[in-house]
């Protein structure tokens, strides 16, 4: 290993480091005026860095000893991950410009920008130290994050709710992780496989790791923090939460279970068939029942992770390809429902249930159609992208032998076109006396809402991009 | 010399003790402390294990000193939010986080 190897296979960390030193130092020197301009600032280094960063190099590498792996298909989830703190941050900043949020702009992309470098050693990690710095990195500044609006009642309680859960998380998979060194006597991905043998306490510790990893994919025993922390935090935190966070913390737990876990897959396997049965359907009924929109979207992404678990449990290839397909198509089109309802909330002084969106399609037609949009490709209708994914998600599954449990999610895909439509029914045909007033959207909002719902309409159709993604798909484990 | 199983008994207790304790006290403080138990008897675990079954390599010492440093900035993060919950409600119960359910 030396210098050019680090720049080479690094370069998602080390130009995001640098951005995150530039922006420091920005927020610094920069008078009032020069960080008006912030936002733009931000966006354009996050362009720069994607650009930088989009075409993967070929080829495996190990750094450090083997503490830093690097994969094609690692660096196509990084600048997927970036481009979703990209559209974030194009959305936040309405948001940011508030009286009361003002002066700690810069404060939020740093942080966000924090968390999304954790999850970038996340993915590289392997060794649990590394694995475990890069997740902390990436939950205790988005705990800031969520409690960022901190003179709302809201905020700070969801803040709150945040870092327990995931203080307590971590713990628990720290506890495994602990019983995993004490039966294999490494802390490496690569060489653990080969002293896992399935006994009761390798067992335990995986269950411990898993239910660690569970409660930041929010999957459903684990997902009590969730509607709370969404519905309390920042829209555009929210989205990040929902999106970013929960994306990278998926891959990671695929490659881990299969590259870690390997020798337990069948323990593994059974334990998730039943915790994505759960996630669907309980996240489901619960949805049906909610009236703000913010709780209803975190149900619905329960719903989703449930789904992204499908794509886990064949423990195939195919299964890692269709995993980080559906990660950008959800990205696109829950980033474009939070990004409706930000805009909503920040131009209407806080309305996010639904019976204010009765009549929405009378007075701001253009953002009902996105919302609509959006709302049918996380509920899988087929010309648009949530339909391949879907698809891609299922038969990685059905491929695995997993029948009955592909089976119940497609029954539950029609219990949650229920409810999305309700919010369709809600903005196109329920009349109201009052409606939201005709908004006007900044230009940042509109440029990510023109991005994410190219995403949504392009996707599922430019099979181009699943392949692409399928050929990267080599060398993760 | 004391045996292996007697610390791993003592780190147990911890573990279930600060689970117990997060789930029935009612107090973000209170609560808090109990994830800290938690995090510690991780930390004795992982010395335990490095210093009698794997004595040739440092690895899990060096997991502890890192555990321990992560937990003091989360513990930080955690105190300045329930900080901020008590300069809003004037209070840290958790019976009175209730704005927000199911």
């Amino acid at each position: 290993m030396n210098y050019t190897d680090i720049l080479i296979y690094m370069r998602h960390e080390v130009t995001l480091m640098a951005i995150i030193i530039v922006l420091f130092i920005y927020d610094l020197a920069a008078g009032r005026r020069g960080r008006s301009r912030f936002s733009a600032v931000t966006c354009c280094l996050l362009l720069l860095q994607t650009a930088i960063n989009i075409i993967p190099v070929q080829g495996t590498a190990e750094l450090f000893g083997g503490m830093y792996v690097y994969a094609p298909m690692h660096s196509a989830m990084k600048s997927m991950l970036t481009v979703g703190a990209l559209i974030v941050c194009l959305q936040a900043d309405t948001w940011l410009r508030r009286d009361d949020t003002e002066h700690k702009r810069g404060e939020f992309y740093i942080l966000t920008l924090s968390t999304l470098l954790g999850m970038f050693f996340m993915i590289g990690a392997g060794n649990f130290l590394l694995f475990f710095i890069g997740l902390e990195l990436a939950s205790i500044p988005m705990a800031c994050l969520v409690a960022f609006d901190k003179y709302k009642h809201y905020s700070a309680e969801a803040g709150a709710k945040y870092i327990l859960t995931a203080l307590f998380s971590s713990g628990l998979m720290l506890y495994g992780i602990s019983f995993l060194y004490g039966t294999t006597g490494t802390l490496y991905f690569d060489d653990m496989p080969a002293r896992i043998d399935g006994s009761p306490l390798q067992i335990m510790a995986m269950v411990f790791f898993f239910s660690g990893l569970g409660f930041k994919i929010s999957l459903v025993p684990f997902h009590l923090w969730t509607a709370d922390a969404y519905q309390g935090a920042p829209t555009p935190v929210t989205g990040y939460l929902s999106v970013v966070s929960k994306g990278a913390a998926a891959f990671v737990l695929m490659a881990v279970l299969v590259k870690v876990f390997g020798p337990m897959m069948t323990q593994w396997q059974t334990m998730l068939e039943i915790v994505i049965v759960l996630s669907i359907t309980v996240a489901n009924l619960f949805a049906l029942r909610q009236t703000d929109l913010k709780r209803f979207l975190a149900f619905s992404s329960i719903s989703q992770a449930g789904y992204i678990m499908l794509a886990v449990i064949g423990a195939n290839p195919i299964g890692m390809t269709s995993l980080v397909f559906y990660m950008l198509v959800y990205m696109a089109a829950n980033l474009a429902a939070f990004g409706v309802v930000s805009i909503v909330e920040q131009r209407t002084d806080g309305k996010v249930s639904m019976q204010d969106y009765n009549g929405f399609y009378r007075t701001n037609p253009r953002l009902a159609v996105v919302m609509m949009l959006a709302l049918f490709s996380l509920a899988g209708i087929p010309p648009f992208a949530g339909f391949f994914s879907k698809f891609f998600v299922f038969s990685a599954a059905f491929r695995g032998g997993f029948h009955l449990v592909v089976f119940i999610a497609l029954l539950n895909t029609v219990i949650s076109l229920y409810y999305y439509l309700l919010v369709v029914k809600a903005m196109f045909i329920t009349p109201s006396d009052e409606p939201v007033p005709a908004l006007r959207t900044d230009t940042g909002s509109k440029i990510a809402l023109a991005l994410c719902t190219a995403g949504i309409v392009a996707l599922g159709l430019a099979s181009c991009v699943f392949e692409g993604i399928d050929a990267l798909a080599t060398g993760i484990w | 010399m004391i045996h292996m199983e007697y610390y791993l008994i003592v780190s147990t207790i911890m573990m279930f003790a600060g689970i117990y304790g997060f789930v029935t006290r009612r107090n973000l403080l209170a609560m808090l402390i109990s994830v800290e138990l938690i995090l510690n008897s991780v930390d004795i675990n992982f010395v335990v294990f490095n210093r009698f079954l794997f004595p040739e390599h440092l690895e899990g010492f060096f997991f502890t000193l890192f555990a321990i440093g992560i937990s003091a900035a989360e513990t930080a993060v955690a105190i300045a939010i329930i900080i901020n919950i008590y300069r809003n409600i004037r209070n840290i119960k958790v019976k009175s986080l209730h704005e927000m359910k199911w």
